[in-house]
């Protein structure tokens, strides 16, 4: 009897024992092997990025010259003052426009340099005092009876920052208030010309932002311009359907130093380009030219004209080692059958620049060489390709596919033209604060998805390199907006490109792909007969032991009683 | 009479009067097109998920969708094209270098233009989920990735053997309907399409797309749930049938198509009715956003490129520099670069004999003395070795 009582308690103890070891040591054991591994990620400040507050300040300085204010207005400038516009894009999505003016009078040395007899000499020396900071823009006040510009010119914008305004009649008796007042719709004009619109910002923001009321012409430009993106591939290319009359010559190296390249390092803040050229013998357009008699020449008309792209396209090469979007710029000279060919506009005019091109895609030029030579000439015949004329298209296009817009200036308004860089330092500014806006829009809505995301399938392992570039972008989102608030236009877009690196590899990460959908009708079926076999013997023993024990309390008890 | 000719004169002076109101009309409609779609580029995704000779025309079936995307304009940059096993050059194919279409050979569809993307074992539903999210390895070329942006229109076409809420994938593993969805909403985060046209021909091939909840989405499927995808004709000579009947009665509509035709989609949804099908055709369409008759078929697949007259030049006078020459050092040698050897004669010949490692015995030969050992102690018995050591 005590043999069996020992034995009993021995079984127990076992029993016991083993249910012990697998709760205590088996099931934190399992949870902790079929984890996933997750490094830790700052939801937190990624929710706060979900509601995007924007604050872009301008800084815009007045400059009075002599001659505008009476010494009673003269003597309370300088003085400044602050507007704040604010915008509600959606319930997460908010503007807020600060525009920073201080008025001022202006020194000896700009007096010096308003003598000019010609505006664009006295913008040139205007710039050569001082060099102003991105995104700031400053207006001189010149009398009004100035003879710097022409008489229905109301405002000058030079290729940088600066530009002349002619003065509003002022009265001598006003005070400053009013004199300021009645000159703020005119500066208004003009840093709505300069700097950024309402418009091209919401626009950037389309990628956070469904469009629903946008005009057509800026969803036109949307559509246009190339999404911003850490590099472009540039591509010449030179179509020659036909050697045997032809034989072209491009000094396209020669003409990518002198006239893009400026463009292209003076862009080079927004993104890395890299520019190659090649040559195409025997490609043909997949249109047939018409011949018009009236002009004698063969036509293509605009409806056509989307039917070349696509049979050239299957021809061109492109680097394969990038995925950087590809901008295509092709030259078509046409052959000696079908020459000269003219492209007609809609309303089936001539188009002087001979080009058309296609949002996103590139642009392409028709050069007829038929002039160059007479037809006594010994065939092939060399025929140098005017460069300048051919670039000049090209830049243009290439301005509109990287999202300068187009500005439509108020009347009186006279915009200097471009100069050698091909772009106005105030057109690269406007570009600028869109792209800026851009980035931070993608790079917000691009953490909060993956966030989201990472946050919903809880078996997506998260390697440490992704939880760096996640900290690493969100740090570069808060400087970024930190840095739009302050006004400093070249940090903010610095660090928003950064942002939007850092969130594009987190996102795009390799190791990011879940392919662990398991519905929990399979989770059990895998389980169930690993685990029941063995946990069947001990839950019964546990039971019987229990109840054991429970008939034990029991008989004590009865035995007591 | 008078009145006659004051009618005439009245409907002439009103014909002139609304010519030019008209062309602005013309005009008008030109540029609402330019608007009409919102994508500027178009790119296609297709995929053939099954292997082994007797699924010839799941091939054929991708194939004459990829001629069809490419004689409408798609160029082979913008199309994905994977195949899970090779037809054309199978060994079993009496005519290789062809994958025909219709029976007595009439249609190649494979011709001697086709850039396959990804091949054989290369299409897994992995590699597919990574092309559709974007997630490759760095080293991946441009021809494997799809590098859609915002403004892309994307043809996905998907045909196999599949099931109730799943596709099979090379005889071994499948993706089901939830996984699809949950891809299309990664791309939709990503902003990867503009609109998406995803059309299935497989057994069962509504319920691929049950499931789906991102917008702009449109999915055509070659049968319902609880019906069977059926195939066309068998072709005597090659011995196996040549296409599914959806994807066929598919083709012969596409063939009517040229890059600027207006056909739309509510002409694609009467594709393939039941009397020639036998499975009933089955389209969803209320999460996209534009009515189906607005909405081309050249929008998805072809590629009918939105195009803009230049008006502005910019007026270059400064002369071009020549380019910037190397200074100095003249001294730079190049290398003159080779081809390889393709056939290494005297590598070959004086090539010493190659040093195997050693490996342990083969299943085999294990196999074989395990058994003479058994057989040796059965006769003898263990007690009895002692006589013989």
């Amino acid at each position: 009897m005590a043999a069996l009582q020992l034995e009993k308690q021995r079984v127990r103890n076992a029993v016991l024992a083993i249910a012990a070891v697998v709760i205590v040591v088996g099931i934190p054991l399992w949870w902790k092997t079929t984890e996933t591994y997750r490094a830790w990620l700052p939801y937190s400040e990624i929710s706060e990025l979900d509601s995007l507050q924007l604050q872009l300040s301008v800084d815009i300085e007045v400059v009075f010259s002599r001659g505008t204010l009476t010494p009673e207005q003269q003597k309370k400038v300088p003085l400044s003052h602050v507007n704040v516009k604010e915008h509600q894009i959606d319930a997460k999505t908010g503007l807020r426009y600060k525009y920073e003016t201080r008025y001022r009078t202006a020194t000896i040395m700009e007096e010096d340099a308003l003598n000019q007899p010609t505006a664009a000499e006295a913008d040139l020396s205007l710039h050569m005092l001082s060099e102003n900071s991105c995104g700031s823009v400053v207006v001189y006040v010149i009398p009004e009876s100035s003879a710097l510009m022409p008489e229905d010119v109301k405002a000058y914008v030079g290729q940088r920052r600066t530009v002349l305004l002619r003065s509003p009649p002022f009265r001598s008796s006003w005070s400053l208030k009013e004199v300021l007042s009645n000159l703020d719709v005119e500066v208004e004009q003009v840093v709505s010309t300069m700097s950024f619109g309402h418009q091209d910002i919401v626009a950037a923001l389309s990628n956070r932002v469904r469009m629903t009321k946008v005009t057509k012409e800026s969803m036109a430009d949307s559509m246009r311009a190339i999404k911003s993106s850490p590099g472009y591939e540039i591509t010449f290319s030179l179509l020659n359907p036909d050697p045997k009359s032809h034989s072209l010559h491009w000094d396209i190296e020669g003409a990518v130093q002198s006239y893009i390249q400026p463009l292209l390092n003076k862009l080079a803040p927004i993104a890395n380009f890299s520019v190659d050229s090649q040559i195409l013998y025997y490609a043909v357009l997949g249109v047939n030219p018409r011949f018009d008699n009236s002009v004698s020449a063969y036509t293509l008309s605009a409806d056509s004209l989307s039917h070349v792209i696509n049979p050239v396209e299957a021809r061109l090469g492109s680097n394969a080692a990038s995925s950087n979007p590809v901008l295509n710029f092709l030259l078509y000279v046409p052959d000696a059958h079908h020459s000269p060919l003219y492209i007609r506009d809609h309303s089936k005019r001539e188009v002087p620049s001979n080009a058309f091109h296609s949002p996103r895609w590139g642009g392409i030029m028709v050069y007829n060489v038929n002039e160059m030579y007479g037809p006594e000439a010994e065939r092939p015949v060399d025929i140098n390709i005017n460069m300048a004329k051919v670039m000049g298209v090209f830049l243009a296009q290439l301005r509109l596919m990287l999202g300068v817009q187009r500005t439509h200036p108020p009347t009186g308004f006279v915009l200097q033209s471009p100069g050698s860089a091909g772009l106005a330092d105030w057109e690269l500014d406007r570009l600028l604060w869109s792209r800026s806006v851009e980035n931070i829009a993608t790079a917000s809505t691009t953490i909060t998805s993956l966030a989201q995301l990472l946050d919903q399938i809880g078996n997506i392992v998260i390697n440490d390199n992704v939880a760096q570039q996640v900290s690493s972008a969100v740090t570069s989102l808060q400087s970024a907006v930190a840095e739009l608030e302050a006004g400093n236009l070249a940090f903010a877009l610095h660090y928003s490109r950064e942002a939007v690196l850092a969130s594009e590899r987190a996102f795009f990460d390799p190791s990011l792909l879940h392919l662990l959908y398991f519905p929990d009708d399979q989770k059990f079926a895998i389980y169930i007969p690993l685990f029941l076999p063995m946990c069947v013997p001990i839950v019964l023993s546990l039971l019987k032991t229990v109840s054991e024990a429970k008939q034990r309390l029991a008989d004590k008890q009865a035995k007591s009683d | 009479m008078d009145y006659y000719n004051l009618m005439r004169i009245f409907a002439f002076i009103h014909l002139l009067v609304s010519i030019p109101h008209g062309y602005s009309n013309y005009v008008e409609t030109k540029a609402g097109q330019f608007f009409s779609s919102g994508h500027t580029n178009n790119w296609a995704v297709l995929v053939c998920t099954s292997r082994f000779w007797f699924n010839y025309r799941h091939v054929a079936n991708t194939l004459s969708v990829y001629r069809s995307v490419k004689r409408l304009g798609i160029p082979d940059s913008h199309i994905v094209l994977m195949l899970a096993d090779d037809m054309a050059c199978n060994y079993r194919n009496p005519k290789p270098a062809t994958v025909f279409s219709h029976k007595n050979m009439e249609l190649n569809v494979y011709g001697d233009d086709v850039e396959v993307d990804y091949r054989g074992y290369e299409v897994t539903v992995e590699n597919f989920l990574r092309v559709l999210t974007g997630r490759l390895p760095p080293s991946t070329p441009r021809s494997k990735r799809l590098l859609s942006d915002d403004r892309s229109n994307i043809l996905i076409y998907l045909t196999g053997h599949g099931g109730n809420g799943f596709l099979k994938f090379q005889d071994s593993e499948e993706i089901s309907n939830m996984e699809l969805a949950d891809a299309f909403e990664q791309m939709w985060q990503k902003r990867r399409y503009n609109e998406l046209l995803f059309i299935i021909d497989t057994c069962q091939g509504a319920s691929m797309y049950e499931r789906f909840y991102s917008p702009n989405l449109m999915a055509l499927a070659s049968s319902q749930v609880g019906e069977d995808s059926l195939s066309h004709q068998p072709d005597l000579a090659i011995g196996v049938h040549l296409m599914d009947k959806y994807t066929f009665y598919l083709l012969e509509f596409l063939e009517e198509v040229h890059p600027a035709s207006q056909a739309n989609m509510n002409d694609l949804f009467k594709v393939c009715p039941q009397s020639q099908c036998v499975s009933t055709p089955g389209h969803r369409t209320d999460l996209f956003q534009r009515d189906p008759g607005s909405v081309l078929i050249t929008d998805f697949f072809g590629s009918v490129r939105k195009v803009e007259i230049t008006k502005d030049t910019i007026n270059l006078t400064s002369p071009v520099e020549p380019p910037i020459q190397r200074s100095g050092s003249g001294d730079i040698q190049i290398e003159s670069l080779t081809y390889v050897d393709q056939l290494p004669v005297a590598e070959i010949i004086h090539q010493k004999p190659k040093q195997k490692d050693w490996h342990p015995p083969d299943g085999f030969i294990l196999g074989l003395w395990t058994l003479i050992l058994l057989v040796f102690f059965q006769t003898y018995g263990i007690k009895h070795l002692k006589h013989i050591f």
